[in-house]
C-alpha cells in the first residue's frame, strides 16, 4: 500500500495524463461488456427491467446449447461464411489477375470495382429481394421471357434457393474487398521471381501456382480475417431479404439473437447465444491470422 | 550443341529503338561477354535470347533452331538475374530443385541434383534456409546453383556481381570461370565491368547505344580498339587520348610537346587532326619503368598529382593542358608540380581520327621494324 501511494506520487503527472483515456475506455468498452455479461446469467427481459436482478447461474447457457434452433442457426452460419468467403476469394482473385492485366483503363477499372461497398448492405438487401421476387422480381421476369423457366422460382423462399440468393447478395457486395487486397499483392510483386520461374521451364499456369499464389496467400488471408469477422456478424442483408425466415430456414446467428433479444424480448439469453457466438469469430480470426503469419514468414525476402 | 546466333536483332519500346540489328554468332562452348555502358541495351538483349522479352525484328537462333517465337521454358536456358530472383517462400534446397520438379523428375534425382550443385558451390549447410536468411553472396550462389542443376544450353548471366562486394566479386568471377570449365557450355555474360569482361571472357562483344562497337578476344580489344570509346572504356586505368595534329613528321601535341610519328603512319597527311591514345604503362618516367626495346619517345612533363599503389605510384602529368596518367615503376616520392622525364613507348600507341574517333590503322607495308 505504501509502495502504491509513493508509485501514485512519483507519476502524478503520467497518470493524470492517462486517466482520461482509462476512463474513456472503461466506460465505452468495459462497463457494457461486463453489463453484457451479467444479463447472461439473468433472466433479464427487456420489458421487465426488474427481472435484471434475477439471477440465474447458467441456465442461460445451458438452454442455449441444448437448443436445436440456436445449433441449426450456428451450422447455417459457419456454412455461410465458407461459401460466402471462398466464392469471394475465387471471384476477387479472377477479377485481380485480370485487372491486372490490362494496361489500358485500369484506375477507371479499379475504381468500378468498388462500386458495389459503396452501397449499403440494408440497400443491397433490398435491391437483391426486389430482383428475385418471385412474383414481381425482373430474375423471375427476365428466365420466364426468355422461356428458361415456366413458372416463377421461389427464390426467397425455397430453403436452399433463398439461402443462395443471400449468399449471392453478399458475395455481390463484397467481392470487391477481396479483389482490391490481392491487386494491391500483384502490384507489390516482384517481376524478378516470375520471370526466373519462366526461365525455369514453368506454364504461365504453374508460375502462377508456385510463385504468383504463394505470394497473394497473405493478402488472402488479410481479405479473409476481414470478411469472416464481418460475415460471421451478418444480420443486414439477411433480415432485409428473409428476415432469417420462412419458418427460420435461412436463420443465421445474429438474426436468431436479435430476434430472441428483440422480439422475445429475452435479452439475458440473447446475451449468452452472443457470447457463444464470439467465440466463433475469435476462432476464425485467430485461424486466419495464424495462416497469414505462417504465409508471411516465407515471403520474408520480398 | 548449342551455337547462339543473333541476325539483324532489333527491339523496339513503342516507337522508340533500342536495339538496332545486332548481328552476333557465338559458337558452342564459347564464353561472351556483353559490356558496355548503363542503358546500351545488354540487358534487353539477354533478355530476348531468354525470351522474357520479344524480339520486334530480325532472328534469333539457339542450336541452329530460330527461337523467336519459343517461351522461354522451351529454349532450354538457365539464367542468372542480377537480383538474383530466388523464390523466397522456398528452402535452398527447393530453389535449386525447382526447374527439375516443374520438369517432372523423380524426388531422388532432384535431391542428387541440388546436392551435387550445393557441393560445387559451397552451399550444402544452407540448404534449409529460405533465401531471407542469406547473405547477399549466398543469394548469389544459389542463383548460380539454380542455374546450373539443370544442365542446360546456354547460360544467361546478367550482372550476377553487381550486388556484392569487391572482394566476393573477385572470388566469384574465379567461381564463374572454373565453373565454365567444369561443365562445358555457351555462356552469355552482361556486365559494365571492364575487368570482369577482360578476366572472364573467351570474347568480348562491346556495346553502346543499342549497337555492337566491337567485337573480340580480350586482347584484341585491349590492344586494337577500334575507336575511342572502345579505348577508353577498355583497360583500367583509361586510355589517355590526347587531341594533335600533324605535323613535319611528328605529332604536336601542344606548342612544346611532339611526339614522332609512330611506325606505319608515315602516310598521315600533313595538318590532319588527329587523337593520340596511349595507355598509362606506357608512359613512365626515366628509370622507373622497363627499359623499351621499340621506340620512345622523350616528354618533359610536369606532375599534378602522385598516387602511391604500393608496388608503383599513379601519376597524372599535364599534356597541353589536359591531364594524362602514367605509372611509375619501383616509385620514389614525388611532389606536385616537379617536371618529370618520362618515356612514352611509341609501338603501344594509338591514332584515332579526331572528328569520328575511329581507329587509324599502321601501315605494315614500311616493313622498316
Ligand atoms: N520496358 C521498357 N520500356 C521502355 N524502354 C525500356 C524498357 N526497358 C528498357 N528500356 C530502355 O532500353 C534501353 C536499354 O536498356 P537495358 O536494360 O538493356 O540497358 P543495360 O545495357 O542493361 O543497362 P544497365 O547496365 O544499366 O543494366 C535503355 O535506354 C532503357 O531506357
Ligand atoms: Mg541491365
Amino acid at each position: 500500500m505504501k509502495r502504491m501511494r509513493r508509485y501514485v506520487r512519483n507519476n502524478a503527472v503520467p497518470l493524470a495524463l492517462l486517466a482520461p483515456a482509462v476512463m474513456i475506455i472503461l466506460v465505452v468498452v468495459l462497463l457494457p461488456l461486463i453489463f453484457s455479461f451479467y444479463t447472461g446469467f439473468t433472466n433479464y427481459r427487456l420489458i421487465r427491467p426488474e427481472s435484471l436482478w434475477d439471477f440465474i447461474g447458467l441456465r442461460n447457457y445451458a438452454r442455449v446449447l441444448t437448443d436445436a434452433d440456436f445449433w441449426a442457426a450456428l451450422w447455417r452460419t459457419v456454412l455461410f461464411l465458407t461459401v460466402a468467403l471462398n466464392l469471394e476469394m475465387l471471384l476477387g482473385l479472377c477479377l485481380a489477375l485480370m485487372v491486372n492485366r490490362i494496361t489500358w483503363g485500369q484506375r477507371t477499372m479499379r475504381t468500378i470495382m468498388m462500386f458495389p461497398m459503396m452501397f449499403s448492405p440494408i440497400l443491397v438487401g433490398f435491391q437483391f429481394k426486389y430482383m428475385f421476387n418471385d412474383t414481381i422480381g425482373v430474375v423471375n421476369n427476365a428466365l420466364q421471357s426468355l422461356g428458361l423457366s415456366q413458372k416463377a422460382i421461389p427464390f426467397l423462399v425455397d430453403r436452399w434457393l433463398a439461402f443462395g440468393s443471400i449468399a449471392f447478395a453478399e458475395i455481390w457486395m463484397s467481392t470487391s474487398i477481396f479483389a482490391i487486397l490481392i491487386l494491391a499483392g500483384l502490384f507489390a510483386m516482384p517481376r524478378d521471381p516470375i520471370e526466373a520461374a519462366r526461365v525455369d521451364g514453368c506454364t504461365s499456369w504453374q508460375v502462377f501456382r508456385h510463385i504468383t499464389l504463394p505470394f497473394l496467400m497473405p493478402f488472402i488471408y488479410i481479405a479473409m480475417t476481414i470478411r469472416s469477422l464481418d460475415v460471421a456478424r451478418a444480420y443486414d442483408i439477411v433480415d432485409v431479404m428473409t428476415g432469417g425466415g420462412p419458418a427460420g430456414r435461412t436463420e443465421l446467428l445474429w438474426t436468431l439473437i436479435a430476434r430472441t433479444a428483440y422480439d422475445d424480448a429475452r435479452m439475458g439469453r440473447a446475451n449468452a447465444m452472443a457470447y457463444v457466438s464470439i467465440l466463433l469469430s475469435i476462432f476464425f480470426t485467430w485461424f486466419f491470422f495464424r495462416k497469414l503469419m505462417a504465409a508471411r514468414q516465407h515471403l520474408g525476402a520480398f | 550443341m548449342a551455337e547462339v546466333s543473333l541476325r539483324k536483332v532489333i527491339k523496339r519500346y513503342g516507337q522508340m529503338e533500342v536495339v538496332h540489328g545486332i548481328d552476333l554468332e557465338i559458337a558452342h562452348n564459347e564464353f561472351v561477354v556483353l559490356v558496355g555502358p548503363s542503358g546500351c541495351g545488354k540487358s534487353t538483349t539477354l533478355r530476348m535470347i531468354a525470351g522474357l522479352e520479344e524480339i520486334s525484328d530480325g532472328e534469333i537462333a539457339i542450336g541452329g533452331k530460330v527461337v523467336n517465337r519459343l517461351p522461354p521454358r522451351q529454349r532450354n536456358i538457365s539464367m542468372v538475374f542480377q537480383n538474383y530472383a530466388l523464390y523466397p517462400h522456398m528452402t535452398v534446397r527447393e530453389n535449386l530443385g525447382f526447374s527439375l520438379k516443374i520438369a517432372g523428375k523423380a524426388r531422388e534425382e532432384i535431391d542428387r541434383a541440388a546436392d551435387e550443385a550445393a557441393q560445387i558451390l559451397g552451399l550444402t549447410p544452407y540448404m534449409d534456409r529460405t533465401p531471407g536468411e542469406l547473405s547477399g553472396g549466398q543469394r548469389q550462389r544459389v542463383a548460380m546453383g539454380r542455374a546450373i542443376v539443370r544442365h542446360p544450353d546456354v547460360f544467361l548471366f546478367d550482372e550476377p556481381l553487381s550486388n556484392l562486394d569487391a572482394k566476393l566479386r573477385s572470388q566469384m568471377r574465379i567461381e564463374i570461370k572454373k565453373l565454365h570449365q567444369t561443365v562445358a557450355t555457351t555462356v552469355v555474360y552482361v556486365t559494365h565491368d571492364q575487368v570482369e569482361a577482360m578476366t572472364l571472357a573467351d570474347r568480348i562483344v562491346i556495346m553502346r547505344d543499342g549497337h555492337i562497337v566491337q567485337t573480340g578476344t580480350p586482347l584484341d580489344v585491349f590492344e586494337r580498339p577500334v575507336n575511342t570509346f572502345v579505348a577508353t572504356f577498355i583497360g583500367s586505368p583509361a586510355m589517355n587520348l590526347v587531341d594533335g595534329m600533324a605535323e613535319g613528321g611528328a605529332i604536336r601535341l601542344s606548342d612544346n610537346v611532339r611526339v614522332p610519328l609512330p611506325h606505319g603512319f608515315a602516310a598521315l597527311a600533313e595538318g590532319q587532326r588527329v587523337t593520340f591514345g596511349f595507355r598509362a604503362d606506357n608512359l613512365m618516367p626515366l628509370g622507373h619503368g622497363l627499359a623499351e626495346t621499340g621506340e620512345v619517345a622523350t616528354l618533359e612533363l610536369p606532375v599534378s598529382l602522385a598516387e602511391p599503389l604500393g608496388a608503383e605510384t599513379l601519376l597524372l602529368a599535364e599534356i597541353a593542358g589536359k591531364e594524362v596518367q602514367a605509372k611509375m615503376m619501383h616509385p620514389r616520392p614525388v611532389s606536385p608540380g616537379e617536371v618529370l622525364k618520362f618515356q612514352l613507348a611509341l609501338d603501344y600507341c594509338h591514332l584515332f581520327d579526331a572528328e569520328s574517333g575511329v581507329r587509324l590503322e599502321r601501315k605494315r607495308d614500311h616493313g622498316t621494324d
